[in-house]
C-alpha cells in the first residue's frame, strides 16, 4: 500500500459532505496511519493544492467565478476528480436557483426581506460574481469519478479512499451507491 | 499608494470567504474587512414549495448544522398548523440537538481551532491541524474523534441518519426511540464528560498561561443575544431571547414570535452575509453577539450540575460582568458540551422519553410561522408565510454566523492591527487574523484553520484603484 496524496475544496454546497467525511471516525486515523496524506483541504492547513496530488474531491456545485477558478485549478493539479455528493455530480440543491433571474434573488436576499432595512444588492470586487448558471463540476471540467448522495455515507468515502490507496479503481456498488 | 494583503479563501466558514488587510505606506494597518464570499438563495427558491418540505430543504443551508436547521424550520412549521407537539416529540427534537451540540462543538475545539492553541499559533502550518494533533498526541485525538461520533451517534440512533435527516415533522417528529438507542447513548455519557474535561482543562491551562492575550485579543464591547428559559438559566432548545447592552444589563426579554420588533439587518457592499443588530439602538450602536460566549454572557446560570460548576468559573473571569475577549468563545463552547451531555442523560431518563405518542395532526390553520433555536454558533431564525393550501410564499432566514458578522469583522480589524506588520510579514501574524475568525466557529466549521502555506498576495494599487503591482509567495 503506497502514500496518497488527497486535496479537497467545497463549492455551492453545504459542507455535509465535507461531514460525511469527517464521519469515518476513527477509520479517518487508520487511513492516515496507512499513507492518506491529507494535502489542501478545509481541514488542514494548507490552501492550494500541490502539484501532482493523487485525488482532487470536489464538494458542491460551481455558482460563482471563484468556483470556476478552483475547480480548474484542481482539475489541473490533481491526477484523479471526484464529485462528492449530489451538488457536484448534478448540481443539486444550489441548481434550484437557476429557474429564477439572478437579480431577483438577490433582490429579495438583499431588499425585500423583512429584516432588511434600507437594503442594496453588495457590489464590491472582493466577492464572487454568481454564474448565470449554477452547474455541476462537470459542465466545468472533467471529471473522473462520481460519488452521489445528499450526503455520499462515510462508508462510501471510506471505500473510496481505501481502493485508491490499495491501487485499485474503486467501483460503487450496492448500499455505497445512493442516489437522494 | 496602498497595499493590500489579502487572504483568499478563508476556508473556515460557510462557503468562500476572504479576507483583504489594507496597509498605509509604513507597512502599518489602516483598515481590514471579513468579505463572506457566498450567497445561496434559499430565501427565493424556497417560494412555491409546500410548507412541509421545509426542514428537508433548508437543512440543506449547512451540513455541519443541518439538525439545527431541521429543527428551527420545524418549529415554524408546527406554527403554521397551529399545534402544540406532544412532549415526547419535544423531548426527541431537543435530544438531537444536544447531540448537534456535542458533535459541533467538540470537533470545532479539537479538530479544527484546537491545533492553535494546542500546537501553537506559530507552529509548522504544516502540522498545525488534526493530522498533526493525531501524529502529536494520538491519544487526544482519538477522543476527540470519539466525542464528535458520540454526538453524530445520537443523531443517527434518534433521527435515523447523522447528516440531513427527514425526523423532524410539522407537529412533532416521525418515529419514537428505542430502548436500545436509549441505552447505548446513556452507557457512554460519563466517558464523553471525562473527555470534554480534558478540553476543559486544556482551555483552562491555555488561558492561565495566556491570560494578557485572552483578555486583549478580539476584546470589544457589544451587545449579546440568545435564548434563555423563564428562570433565565441557559437554553438552546426553546425559551425566549433575551438582550443584553455592552454594559451587561438586560435590556429586553421578548418571544422569538417578534424578533423582527427587535432585529434590523444592514447590508454592506463588501459582504454578501448581512449585519443584524438591535434595532431600538440603531446601527452600528446595536451590534450585538450570539453563540457561546453570547449565551454564558446573558444566562444567570446552567440548569445541570457539573455545568453550572464550570459556568460559575466563567463568571469569575471578569467578575460576573460580560466576558469580552474572544478567545474565550472556546471556552464557553465546551462547557455547553458538558450541559448538551447532561442534558442528553436528563432527557433519556425522563419516562415520557419513550412513549409513542411522537406527532400531532393538524392542517394549514395559520399565514405565517417563526422557529428559532439556539443552534452551536448562536440563535436561527426561520420565517415562513404560507397561502391557504400551504404554500410558501416567503421565506426570512437570518442565521447565526450572521448575527456575529459585524463581530467577526471587528475581531478581523483589531487583531490586524495588534499583529500585522506589513514590512516583515509572517505566516503566524496573518494565522492569528484568521485565529480571529476561528473563534466565532463560522459555519463551515469543518473547515478548519485556515491559513497555513497560505498563497498570500499583496496588491498595490494607485490612488486611482488601478494593479500596478502584485507579490505572490506561497
Amino acid at each position: 500500500m503506497g502514500k496518497i496524496k488527497v486535496a479537497s475544496v467545497w463549492c455551492e454546497g453545504c459542507s455535509g459532505c465535507h461531514m460525511s467525511f469527517l464521519d469515518m471516525d476513527e477509520r479517518l486515523v487508520e487511513l492516515i496511519n496507512k499513507g492518506l496524506e491529507i494535502n489542501a483541504t478545509p481541514i488542514t492547513d494548507l490552501k492550494i493544492p500541490d502539484e501532482g496530488t493523487d485525488i482532487g474531491i470536489i464538494e458542491g456545485a460551481v455558482a460563482t467565478d471563484h468556483h470556476e477558478e478552483e475547480v480548474k485549478m484542481m482539475r489541473e493539479r490533481c491526477k484523479i476528480i471526484v464529485a462528492l455528493g449530489d451538488c457536484a455530480v448534478f448540481g443539486g440543491i444550489p441548481t434550484m436557483r437557476n429557474y429564477i433571474p439572478r437579480e431577483e434573488l438577490l433582490e429579495r436576499g438583499y431588499i425585500t426581506t423583512e429584516s432588511t432595512v434600507d437594503g442594496k444588492i453588495p457590489t464590491s470586487p472582493e466577492i464572487g460574481k454568481h454564474l448565470p448558471k449554477t452547474k455541476a463540476v462537470n459542465e466545468v471540467i472533467k471529471v473522473d469519478l462520481y460519488v452521489p448522495g445528499c450526503p455520499p455515507s462515510a462508508d462510501a468515502i471510506y471505500y473510496v479512499l481505501k481502493e485508491v490507496l490499495e491501487g485499485r479503481i474503486p467501483k460503487l456498488e450496492g448500499e455505497l451507491l445512493k442516489y437522494e | 499608494m496602498e497595499k493590500k494583503i489579502t487572504i483568499s479563501p478563508v476556508t473556515r466558514i460557510e462557503g468562500h470567504a476572504r479576507v483583504t488587510i489594507h496597509l498605509n505606506d509604513e507597512g502599518k494597518v489602516e483598515n481590514a474587512f471579513f468579505h463572506v464570499d457566498q450567497f445561496r438563495g434559499f430565501e427565493k427558491f424556497s417560494e412555491g414549495r409546500y410548507f412541509a418540505e421545509m426542514p428537508v430543504i433548508t437543512e440543506r443551508i449547512c451540513g455541519i448544522c443541518p439538525i439545527s436547521h431541521h429543527l428551527a424550520s420545524a418549529k415554524a412549521t408546527d406554527e403554521i398548523i397551529g399545534v402544540e407537539i406532544p412532549r415526547t416529540a419535544k423531548l426527541l427534537r431537543e435530544l438531537i440537538h444536544m447531540g448537534q451540540i456535542i458533535q459541533s462543538h467538540s470537533m470545532h475545539f479539537f479538530e479544527l481551532a484546537g491545533p492553535d492553541l494546542i500546537l501553537g499559533w506559530d507552529a509548522d502550518p504544516k502540522i498545525r491541524n488534526v493530522v498533526g494533533l493525531i501524529q502529536q498526541n494520538p491519544d487526544l485525538a482519538l477522543k476527540a474523534v470519539k466525542l464528535r461520533k458520540f454526538g453524530q451517534r445520537i443523531i443517527e440512533l434518534v433521527a435515523g441518519r447523522r447528516i440531513h435527516p427527514t425526523f423532524a415533522v410539522p407537529g412533532g417528529v416521525n418515529s419514537s426511540l428505542s430502548p436500545s438507542a436509549r441505552d447505548e447513548i446513556l452507557s457512554g455519557i460519563d466517558e464523553m464528560i471525562g473527555y470534554i474535561k480534558e478540553g476543559i482543562k486544556l482551555a483552562e491551562d491555555f488561558i492561565e498561561k495566556n491570560k494578557e492575550l485572552c483578555d486583549k485579543f478580539a476584546s470589544f464591547p457589544t451587545g449579546y443575544m440568545g435564548l434563555v428559559k423563564e428562570d433565565g438559566s441557559l437554553e438552546l432548545y426553546d425559551g425566549k431571547i433575551r438582550f443584553m447592552d455592552k454594559d451587561g444589563n438586560i435590556v429586553k426579554e421578548f418571544k422569538p414570535q417578534y424578533y423582527l420588533r427587535y432585529i434590523g439587518e444592514k447590508v454592506e457592499d463588501w459582504s454578501y452575509l448581512k449585519f443584524p443588530y438591535y434595532k431600538p439602538l440603531g446601527y452600528p450602536n446595536g451590534v450585538y453577539r450570539v453563540g457561546p460566549l453570547a449565551r454564558l454572557n446573558i444566562a444567570d446560570k446552567i440548569s445541570t450540575p457539573l455545568a453550572n460548576e464550570e459556568f460559575k468559573k466563567f463568571k469569575s473571569i471578569n467578575n460576573g460582568k460580560p466576558v469580552e475577549g474572544s478567545i474565550y468563545y472556546h471556552y464557553a463552547r465546551l462547557i455547553e458540551t458538558i450541559y448538551a451531555l447532561e442534558r442528553a442523560r436528563e432527557i433519556l431518563e425522563d419516562p415520557e422519553v419513550m412513549s409513542p405518542n411522537v406527532l400531532e395532526v393538524g392542517e394549514v390553520t395559520n399565514e405565517e410561522g417563526v422557529g428559532v433555536v439556539e443552534a452551536p454558533r448562536g440563535t436561527l431564525i426561520h420565517h415562513y408565510w404560507v397561502d391557504e393550501k400551504g404554500t410558501i410564499e416567503k421565506v426570512n432566514l437570518i442565521v447565526s454566523t450572521g448575527h456575529n458578522n459585524w463581530a467577526m469583522s471587528k475581531a478581523v480589524e483589531m487583531v490586524a492591527k495588534a499583529f500585522v506588520d506589513g514590512k516583515n510579514l509572517k505566516e503566524g501574524m496573518l494565522n492569528r487574523v484568521e485565529g480571529a475568525i476561528r473563534c466565532y466557529d463560522p459555519c463551515l466549521s469543518c473547515s478548519t484553520h485556515a491559513i497555513g502555506k497560505m498563497p498570500l498576495v499583496v496588491e498595490l494599487y494607485d490612488k486611482d484603484g488601478n494593479i500596478i503591482d502584485v507579490i505572490k509567495r506561497d
